[in-house]
């Protein structure tokens, strides 16, 4: 429990004398990234949030409150993953009362033993003041999909069947209503491949204005195909139009918050 | 055996709610079952977000898996979709915590605390893979056990039961480990074993109850019950309950389990005593945990802190049946808002996450006076949203019949304290239905109700008051199990009067239970052994999670009871006579039947009884039958008095937090 250090005085002194390396920081907003694997993807994106609450207290972190009435925690979700898929690639920003002193690169283990099991904190980083909310900054994930029902020649020629199509038009809910539109913009890239035996789609789709949701894609692919396993592997974000990850994955790069920082 | 989760994991994404069944709370233990243990499957008979917070199965779960000779998994009713996809993908019953099959246990034990719970039992024994009625079992089918309140009476479900143990459960279940494992590796070593002897050796067991080894007569005219009696050696003519002396000894749960999905009571949960003498005359709770036994207060500490800590939660309630009457309830207090979850090292925690101001405290009591609000106000300094208090009769001479002796003055100088520091939601719980009540008892329900509203007029602009009325239900070893419950038609009616009382009150919101389900509580609250064929029945008829208000069905229960000849007359509505033998006389909960009686009468005479942790004793059996004396820290009465003198009437329950008590009925899953 030593790797946290808190300051609660602000020492401007020491703000501006920070190393830049790995190492204590005073920070106003970090970015979490974790994965959500097995049994726990049966959870809801609003059973994970209340997790990270009593994670981030169990931690001691400081995390800032809201006003008013009745405070909560300040923390901000990226885009909901739908009960029951995995993922590679979960994001978090917490706001920190001010002048607290994290160090990014030990904050995963720690966090990580405060988490059930099946949730892994992966990278931490600064959030610099200005950066657009997750929720708006996130465009297209990267998914994997095992389809049951459809071997692997069957899936590819689908597959490519969708990405000839001009448009394709579907009913869906949006805010409980049908509705029915041109899905086509939100599929980006759509793969069939083989791994270890087992039939995959390995797909790309849009985030923003309701995009494309693993469950529809798996719908406009027959009636014939039923989704097995879904695991989102990245999301992106699109800066000048250069395509990232909002942190990336620890492995095999180094030092990712120092990455993050640079950005 | 293997787990079934391969095959369950395959069907969760078709049903609602899918993170209820696959475990892995904090605090979950996944035990390596050894050969010769003996495997309990704990179970609560209704879903797991009501299931998951019992802290008797709790308790009970990390006791038992602390024993070299016992382990311990959870189970809790499968909602009805995923109930139907089991039955029909062949998938038995299972453990959350290594979702092994229930057959590969032992005991499955369940929790029943609620009467509408037990068409639930049927069905999990059955989807368990044991046939439902003791009778019907062999050596290997699984021993099913039950505990909890309910079970103060559990004739209805006895033929489904091999045992029951009545009260306390922490000694007990190790005593039932103990006896049973020696019979179990017999079993196992493939020796020739019966299911009798399983019988026998559970009967040797203080406080354990083997229905099948008594009778029940009934007169043949009348149906009307004549004796239970004991038809083996082993049977005792009356099953005394089990009551732990030192509740300091079992500091337990020590490890409360963290949902890793939304439970009701989704807090920390410390239990600082048990038992209660207000002598509250319809409360079962208050008559069948005698005598009180307190929790040392620095333990209580302890266990909030290192709960908190633990945990991650920022709620902490302090649970007993009226935790203002604690001996050391304003330190402890004190040191939970003041700081009390400081780091074990002393680290300063002045803007940390977890400062004093970020916890908050609900507790109940029975108390309403200047040190209950007091109280309030130190534990809700931010939160001031509502605040419950539970007068349960409308008049003071039903007050006085209730043994609940309130005045008006005290009600209104509390709430006028609470809206003047902040509070602005007022809750009032009531019953309807009592002895002896009339109109004019039920009216001046609305009458508190509108008064109340005019005290929070002047503190704000527009105060609101909810009042919620429940229909009383007679309950076992009460001074009350002879009255003769109201009819359906007359709650309704009741409940009408006061619709109409209170259609121009725009302040006032008035709730109520469903007569309905009030009385086919009543039916089996006090039933006998001829309930077990009419609730095989209603669950035969797919009537589960009777609980539920969108499941409840009470016409299945009618017509389950037509078809066997049983009437909601004679079963809920009759009044009951002194020399008459009640379903649960050879069950004791220590309390002298004729205390009871007496109580029943001073009742209907409109006699008030004081608190006997700081008067004379009455004698009502509980503390000389055990050996035991009332465990308090201070042996002089709280400050607002003792109840029930009628020279100083000033307890009324109050409810303090912020979050309302869950309730399944009228909730979804």
């Amino acid at each position: 429990m030593t790797a946290i250090e808190i300051e609660t005085e602000i020492d401007a002194a020491e703000t501006e004398t920070a190393p830049k390396g790995p190492g204590p920081l005073q920070l106003v907003k970090i970015r979490i990234r974790f994965s959500k694997l097995g049994k726990i993807r049966f959870t809801s994106h609003r059973d994970v949030a209340r997790i990270w609450e009593r994670a981030l207290r169990r931690v001691q972190l400081p995390v800032a409150r809201s006003q008013g009435f009745s405070p909560r925690p300040k923390l901000h979700f990226g885009l909901a993953l739908s009960t029951g898929h995995e993922s590679l690639a979960e994001y978090l920003d917490v706001d920190l009362v001010e002048g607290t002193t994290v160090d990014l690169a030990s904050l995963p283990d720690l966090l990580t033993p405060a988490l059930p099991r099946g949730l892994t904190a992966t990278v931490a980083g600064e959030v610099p003041p200005g950066t657009p909310s997750l929720q708006h900054a996130v465009t297209s994930s990267r998914w994997e999909i095992e389809v049951g029902g459809l071997d692997l020649p069957t899936l590819a020629a689908r597959s490519e069947v969708l990405l000839a199509a001009p448009e394709l038009v579907m009913t869906r809910q949006r805010k409980g209503k049908d509705v029915t539109e041109d899905v086509r913009a939100h599929l980006h890239h759509l793969q069939a491949v083989d791994r270890d035996g087992v039939p995959l789609l390995v797909t790309e789709l849009g985030a923003q204005n309701r995009g494309l949701r693993p469950s529809e894609l798996i719908a406009l692919l027959g009636e014939d195909a039923l989704a097995a396993r879904v695991c989102r592997t990245h999301q992106f974000t699109e800066h000048d139009g250069v395509r990232t990850e909002p942190l990336e994955a620890p492995d095999p790069t180094p030092a990712p918050h120092a990455q993050v920082r640079a950005s | 055996m293997a787990s079934v989760w391969p095959a369950l994991e395959a069907i969760l994404p078709r049903v609602a709610k899918p993170a209820r069944y696959i475990g892995g709370e904090d605090g979950s233990q996944e035990p390596e079952h050894l050969p010769g243990q003996v495997a309990w499957l704990l179970a609560y008979p209704d879903t797991y977000e009501i299931g998951l917070p019992n802290q008797g199965l709790q308790i009970l779960y990390e006791i038992l898996n602390e024993r070299d000779d016992a382990v311990a998994e959870r189970t809790y009713a499968p909602w009805t979709d995923l109930d139907e996809l089991l039955r029909a993908e062949g998938i038995p019953l299972f453990s959350v915590d290594t979702h092994r099959a229930a057959g590969d246990f032992d005991i499955l034990a369940f929790n029943v605390s609620a009467e509408l719970t037990y068409t639930n039992l049927l069905a999990m024994v059955d989807l368990a893979g044991c046939p439902v009625r003791s009778a019907d079992r062999t050596p290997h089918d699984l021993i099913i056990g039950a505990g909890g309140h309910c079970t103060y009476n559990p004739e209805p479900i006895a033929a489904f039961l091999d045992f029951v143990v009545l009260g306390d459960g922490e000694e007990a279940v190790g005593e039932i480990s103990a006896a049973l494992q020696p019979w179990k590796q017999a079993r196992d070593r493939g020796e020739p074993v019966t299911r009798a002897e399983v019988h026998e050796i559970l009967a040797g067991i203080t406080g354990v109850y083997v229905p099948s080894l008594y009778e029940a007569e009934h007169d043949p005219v009348t149906g009307i019950l004549g004796e239970t009696r004991p038809i083996h050696p082993a049977a005792v003519p009356e099953v005394e309950k089990r009551t732990i002396a030192d509740l300091g000894a079992w500091p337990y749960p020590r490890n409360q389990l963290v949902p890793l999905t939304e439970v009701v009571h989704d807090r920390l949960n410390v239990e600082v005593f048990r038992g209660c003498t207000r002598g509250c005359r319809f409360c079962q709770a208050g008559m069948i945990t005698r005598p009180v036994r307190e929790r040392p207060a620095d333990q209580v500490r302890t266990m909030v802190q290192d709960g908190l800590r633990r945990t991650g939660y920022d709620e902490v309630a302090l649970t007993s049946l009226s935790t203002a009457d604690f001996s050391g309830i304003e330190s402890v207090v004190g040191s939970i808002v003041n700081g009390g979850n400081s780091g074990p090292d002393g680290e300063a925690d002045g803007g940390m996450g977890c400062g004093p101001t970020d916890i908050s405290v609900s507790l109940p009591s029975l108390r309403v006076d200047a040190f209950t609000v007091g109280i309030a106000a130190e534990i809700q300094k931010a939160r001031r949203t509502g605040l419950t208090f539970a007068p349960e009769g409308g008049t003071w001479r039903m007050r006085q019949v209730i043994n609940k002796l309130i005045s008006e003055d005290d009600l209104y100088a509390a709430v006028e304290s609470a809206y003047s520091q902040g509070w602005r939601r007022m809750k009032l719980y009531f019953l309807i239905g009592l002895p002896t009540e009339t109109d004019e008892d039920t009216l001046g329900i609305a009458e508190l109700a509108r008064n109340v509203v005019a005290i929070g007029k002047k503190h704000h602009k527009n105060p609101s008051v909810t009042v919620s009325v429940g229909g009383f239900v007679p309950k076992p070893f009460t001074p009350f199990q002879w009255f003769g419950q109201n009819t359906r038609e007359e709650l309704h009616r009741k409940v009408n009067l006061l619709r109409d009382a209170t259609r121009r009150d725009h302040g006032v919101q008035l709730k109520w239970h469903d007569p309905k389900a009030t009385t086919v509580e009543g039916i089996m609250s006090r039933g006998d052994r001829r309930l077990a064929a009419v609730i095989e029945d209603v669950w035969r008829h797919g009537g589960t999670f009777q609980e539920w208000s969108e499941k409840f069905d009470l016409q299945l229960w009618l017509d389950a009871l037509e078809r066997n000849g049983l009437t909601v007359e004679e079963l809920v509505y009759r009044h009951r006579t002194e020399d008459e033998t009640l379903a649960w006389d050879h069950l004791s909960a220590g309390l002298h039947k004729d205390f009871l009686w007496q109580d029943w009468r001073d009742a209907l005479d409109e006699v008030g009884l004081e608190d006997c942790r700081w008067t004379p004793c009455y004698d009502c059996g509980a503390c000389t039958g055990y050996g035991i004396e009332h465990v308090v820290a201070n042996a002089t009465p709280p400050a607002g008095g003792s109840q029930g003198t009628g020279q100083s009437p000033s307890a009324v329950p109050v409810m303090l937090g912020a979050k309302p008590v869950g309730e399944p009925v009228g909730a979804t899953p």
